[in-house]
C-alpha cells in the first residue's frame, strides 16, 4: 500500500466516484473474460463430470500420480538445495578469499553457471550419465536434474553469500580484526553468521525458483509432478483439467513458500539481529522468486 | 568442435533463441506494464486483478505454461495462433509463454521501481503545486524507472535464458539443437561448451550493460 501513497493522494468525492465507475468497468471485464475461458472450455467438452470429479471422487489419482509427482518435484528440490547451499557456501567464501587465484577461478566458475541455461546443463548431463551408466539407470534422470539445479541455484547462493557479507558495515570485520582475529576468523565467526542469517529469505526465494525448474525434468524423463500429471491426463482422458490440477499444486506450494520468505524477513528485520541491516541483494523482492 | 559447428547449423539455432528473446521481451514488457498499472492503480479491483495475475504467472513453472499451450490450449481447445504452419503454431505459443510468464517479473520489477520513491517526492511536488499529471511526468515517474532498471535487466537476462525451455514443445532454438546434436553424437563436452558459451555470449554483455545503466541512472539519495 506503500505504493499507493507515493502515487495518488487520498481521493476526495470525485475521485471516489471515478473509482467506484473504473471498478465496475474492471469487474465486469473480468467477468466477461472469465465468461469466455468458460465457454471455450464448453465448446471443447472439458467441463464434464467425469473430467473433473476424479479429483475428488477417485483416491488413486492422488495416491498413483499427483501425489508421486509432488514427490518426485520435492524429492528433487530437497536434494539441489542441499548440495546448492554447499556449493554456493564453498563458492561463495571463495570469492571472499584473500588469494587472488582462488578469488578469480571461484568468480569465473560463478559467473559461468550463472549464465548457462538449466536446461542446458541438465540435457547434458543426462547424456553424460546415461552413455557412461554413471548412475543405475533409474536414478540418471534424477541424478542429472540434481546436478543441473545444483550447479545453476549453487552459483545463485554464492553470489547471496558474497554479497550478503559485503552488505554489512564495514565496522564489523574491522572490530574483529581489531582484536586480533585472523581473516579467516573474521569471515567464520562474525561475517558469515549474520550474512546466512540475512539472506534466509532470499534462500527461500531459491527454493521456490528450484521447486520451479525441477519441472524442466520432465525433458529428460524425469517423472515429476508434471510427467505425473500429463500420464493421469492420458490415464483419465481429462489432460487439461490434469495441468490446470498441476498447475494449482505448484502455485499453492510456492505461493505459501513465498509468503513464508516474506515473514521471515520481516521478522529479521524486526529483531534486528543483523547489526546494521545486512541484505542479500541479488534478490530484487523481498521474498520474491526470480525469474529464472 | 568445428566438425559439430560444420555439421550443424549451430547460428540459426540461435538466431532462433535470440527471435524468441526479442519477440518475448516485447510482449513480456507489454504485459508487465499493463499489469504493473492495474495494481498501482487506486481502484482496489484493478489491483486483485493484476495481484491475482503475479501471483499465478510467477508460482507457475514456465515448461508446465509451455507443455500446456501445445498438448492443452493448442491440441484440446483448439486455439492455433497459426493453423497452417504447426512450427510457426509452435514458436508463436512460446512467444505467448515466454511473455506472459516473464510479464508477472517486470510488472514486479516496475512496481519495486516505484517503492524506491520516498513519499517525500510525491509531497513535495504537490506542495509546490504540481498537477497529478505534472507531478507524475516531471517527478515521479522518471525516478521509478531509474529505480527499476536492475531487476528489468535481470528479468531480460532470466528470459533469454528460460527461452530454452520452450524445447519441451519442440520450438526451434538452441536447446532444441543440442538435444539433437546429443542424441546423434554422444554427450560430448565440446557441444555442451558450445550451447553455454553462446549463452554466455548472450547473457554477459547484457548484464554487465544493465548493472552500468543502473548504476549511471541510481538516482542519488
Amino acid at each position: 500500500m506503500s505504493a499507493q501513497s507515493v502515487l495518488f493522494d487520498a481521493p476526495g468525492p470525485r475521485a471516489r466516484r471515478r473509482h467506484a465507475i473504473l471498478a465496475a468497468v474492471g469487474a465486469v471485464i473480468a467477468l466477461v473474460a472469465l465468461y469466455f475461458v468458460v465457454r471455450k472450455m464448453q465448446e471443447a467438452n472439458q467441463l464434464q463430470g467425469y473430467m473433473w470429479e476424479p479429483f475428488l471422487t477417485d483416491r488413486s489419482v492422488w495416491r498413483d500420480y499427483l501425489l508421486k509427482g509432488l514427490w518426485g518435484t520435492i524429492k528433487a528440490a530437497l536434494i539441489s538445495i542441499v548440495f546448492a547451499g554447499v556449493f554456493g557456501l564453498l563458492f561463495g567464501v571463495g570469492r571472499l578469499s584473500t588469494i587472488r587465484p582462488v578469488r578469480w577461478i571461484c568468480g569465473v566458475v560463478v559467473e559461468f553457471f550463472r549464465a548457462v541455461p538449466v536446461l542446458i546443463m541438465m540435457i547434458f548431463a543426462f547424456g553424460v550419465y546415461t552413455r557412461n551408466g554413471v548412475f543405475a539407470n533409474d536414478i540418471n534422470p534424477l541424478a542429472a536434474v540434481v546436478t543441473a539445479l545444483t550447479l545453476y541455484n549453487g552459483a545463485v547462493i554464492a553470489e547471496l553469500v558474497r554479497s550478503g557479507v559485503y552488505s554489512l558495515p564495514k565496522g564489523q570485520g574491522e572490530a574483529g580484526l581489531s582484536v586480533g582475529l585472523t581473516t579467516g576468523q573474521v569471515l567464520r565467526s562474525i561475517q558469515l553468521p549474520q550474512a546466512l542469517t540475512a539472506m534466509l529469505p532470499a534462500l527461500i526465494g531459491q527454493f521456490v525458483t528450484i521447486l520451479k525448474d525441477s519441472a524442466l525434468g520432465t525433458a529428460i524423463t524425469y517423472t515429476e509432478l508434471l510427467t505425473w500429471s500429463k500420464t493421469l491426463g492420458s490415464a483419465f482422458t481429462n489432460t487439461v483439467p490434469a495441468y490446470i490440477v498441476a498447475a494449482i499444486l505448484f502455485i499453492t506450494m510456492n505461493y505459501l513458500l513465498s509468503r513464508l520468505a516474506v515473514t521471515v524477513e520481516k521478522r529479521l528485520n524486526r529483531r534486528g539481529k543483523t547489526a546494521g541491516g545486512a541484505h542479500a541483494t541479488p534478490a530484487p523482492l523481498p521474498g520474491a522468486a526470480a525469474a529464472d | 568442435m568445428g566438425e559439430i559447428l560444420s555439421n550443424y547449423d549451430v547460428l540459426a539455432a540461435f538466431w532462433g533463441t535470440i527471435q524468441l528473446s526479442i519477440l518475448g521481451t516485447v510482449g513480456a514488457m507489454l504485459l508487465g506494464t499493463i499489469v504493473a498499472i492495474l495494481r498501482l492503480s487506486p481502484v482496489r479491483v484493478f489491483q486483485w486483478i493484476g495481484t491475482w495475475y503475479v501471483n499465478t504467472f510467477r508460482n507457475t513453472p514456465l515448461t508446465l505454461l509451455m507443455v500446456f499451450s501445445i498438448l492443452g490450449l493448442s491440441f484440446i481447445l483448439g486455439i492455433q495462433l497459426n493453423t497452417t504452419d504447426v512450427s510457426s503454431n509452435v514458436f508463436r505459443w512460446a512467444v505467448v509463454m515466454l511473455s506472459v510468464y516473464h510479464g508477472a517479473f517486470i510488472c514486479e520489477a516496475l512496481r519495486s521501481g516505484v517503492n524506491t520513491v520516498p513519499a517525500g517526492q510525491a509531497e513535495a511536488a504537490r506542495a509546490i503545486g504540481l498537477t497529478f499529471g505534472q507531478s507524475m511526468q516531471h517527478v515521479l515517474l522518471p525516478q521509478a524507472f531509474r529505480g527499476s532498471v536492475a531487476p528489468i535487466g535481470s528479468t531480460i537476462i532470466a528470459l533469454i535464458k528460460n527461452s530454452t525451455v520452450a524445447q519441451v514443445i519442440g520450438a526451434g532454438e538452441a536447446a532444441n539443437l543440442m538435444s539433437t546434436i546429443i542424441e546423434n553424437e554422444g554427450s560430448r563436452f565440446s557441444v555442451f561448451l558450445i550451447f553455454a558459451i553462446g549463452f554466455v555470449i548472450l547473457t554477459l554483455p547484457l548484464g554487465l550493460l544493465f548493472t552500468s545503466m543502473s548504476r549511471r541512472l541510481a538516482v542519488k539519495r
